[in-house]
């Protein structure tokens, strides 16, 4: 059990199922006022169409990893990534480089947002996104820790068709490894400003699937090739994640 | 009419109550580690792999330090639990999963489940003691990786270290670990079961004291996440 709720599921369905039952009522009335309304028929004003608003709070709970512009997504039921599965290029180039355009761009997105610039270690930002899409029931985020090779945290394939407005639902999230380049540490490989080295790279030298990241050795702690510090170490939880529903 | 169509249900839950169908996935999240055959077990509350803070039993540390689950599954057996042995039928790779059914007794009312990690002296992955939900429906748990306090973590591949009290790592699945190390401690300062420090391992394949690779073997918690659908 991980009780800081990392990527926590919640199962109501047989609740909202039990309270549907009861919501949805008698289909017979038997309050005997056997009246009859002759309705007129009147066209029916076409229906503003709804709008889904969300604001996405992210805290960066690291000591000095830098967070990658917070890439935000709303999508139908779907994953943008999958634990022993390979990364998508748009995952790679934002995981290693910490350019989220092409991960915005992707063919399931409908609506995205993304935070103006790098998210400092102890500090907050916001994100709104928008739709009318009544198929964008889902959403996901992503962002790199960028004094690394490939790590990114964040969370993908969550459910939001069941929140209501002013409602909200919060997560602490591990750090995912894309498997797409070696975590050498070394210089020239890190984008972030412990290293100021390339970032993506077509290359993949890695395991090539997505998993959970081992962390970062650093040359304080056995790896002399290094370029990161101490300082640049981390632990899970490593993203703090608030979405409220506003519209 | 609501308030049958209420009470109705409640009974059709209460009447599930006893023996459970159950669907497990269990996804080794690591990048670099792997699990020894997996046990997995519905059992009363009078029973537990393993307490926080309290040595391992020998039937644990023969799983912890060789992943020999045969010791645990007669224990199990022996005291009325459900058991499914070695499900993913070996080894469970870095971000592997394997997916399998229990049925649970009447009573067998808690899910555990323990299985070495790979390349550690004695680290295991564990589930301690979860109540099975009366509830249909789909749950999730992140499991930790734990270490049964047995053995120093001296971090060398010793073929044969498998046997208790026998000091080493016995295999290195992947390839990716050194040789000739010096050795990390010989030292177990807590010598119950607790949560893994993680391994320390070095950036020298043929010597410095730890065969393994600092860049591949560590990990963070959880190192496994566990799914079940209770039906």
């Amino acid at each position: 059990m991980y009780p800081t709720n990392l990527l926590q599921t919640s199962t109501k369905v047989v609740l909202a199922s039990v309270l549907m039952l009861t919501l949805s009522g008698c289909p017979f009335d038997d309050d005997d006022d056997n009246d009859t309304v002759e309705v007129p028929v009147m066209p029916m004003p076409e229906p503003e169409p709804m709008e889904y608003s969300y604001m996405i709070e992210v805290v960066n709970l690291t000591n000095a990893q830098p967070m990658s512009p917070i890439a935000v997504t709303l999508h139908a039921d779907a994953t943008l990534w999958t634990i022993g599965e390979p990364a998508s290029s748009a995952l790679e180039i934002l995981a290693e480089g910490g350019d989220n355009t092409d991960f915005l761009a992707q063919e399931p997105i409908i609506a995205s947002g993304s935070s103006e610039g790098v998210l400092m270690p102890g500090n907050m930002t916001s994100v709104e996104v928008s739709t009318t899409d009544e198929m964008a029931t889902h959403f996901s985020v992503a962002t790199m820790l960028v004094n690394t090779n490939d790590a990114f945290s964040g969370l993908t394939g969550v459910d939001l068709s069941s929140m209501d407005v002013d409602s909200s639902m919060s997560w602490t999230l591990g750090t995912y490894d894309a498997g797409t380049e070696a975590n050498t540490e070394t210089a020239g490989t890190i984008p972030g400003p412990a290293d100021g080295g390339t970032g993506y790279s077509d290359v993949r030298d890695d395991v090539d699937f997505v998993a959970m990241h081992p962390g970062v050795v650093s040359m304080n702690d056995g790896l002399t090739s290094s370029v990161l510090t101490q300082a640049h170490r981390f632990d899970n939880p490593t993203l703090k994640l608030t979405i409220t529903r506003t519209k | 009419m609501k308030t049958k169509l209420f009470a109705s249900i409640a009974l059709m839950a209460a009447t599930s109550v006893s023996a459970q169908d159950i669907e497990i996935s269990v996804t080794n999240l690591t990048q670099g580690t792997y699990f020894t055959p997996i046990v997995a077990t519905a059992h009363s509350s009078e029973l537990a792999l393993y307490a926080l803070g309290q040595a391992a039993s020998p039937e644990l540390q023969a799983m912890a330090e060789g992943g020999d689950i045969s010791g645990l599954v007669s224990v199990l057996t022996g005291a009325d639990a459900d058991v499914s042995e070695n499900p993913a039928g070996g080894l469970l790779g870095p971000s592997a999963s394997t997916t399998f059914e229990m049925m649970n007794a009447d009573g067998n009312d808690y899910l555990s489940m323990a299985a070495m990690i790979l390349p550690t002296n004695d680290g295991f992955v564990g589930l301690n003691s979860w109540m099975i939900p009366e509830e249909a429906g789909t749950y999730t748990i992140y499991l930790r990786a734990y270490d049964a306090g047995t053995e120093a973590n001296n971090e060398l591949v010793v073929e044969g270290s498998g046997a208790p009290g026998v000091l080493g790592i016995p295999a290195a699945p992947g390839g990716m670990a050194g040789m000739n190390g010096t050795g990390v401690t010989d030292q177990e300062d807590n010598q119950t079961v607790h949560v893994h420090r993680g391994n320390l391992g070095d950036d020298d394949a043929t010597g410095g004291i730890s065969d393994i690779n600092n860049t591949v073997h560590r990990w963070l918690n959880p190192v496994a996440k566990v799914t079940v659908i209770v039906k």
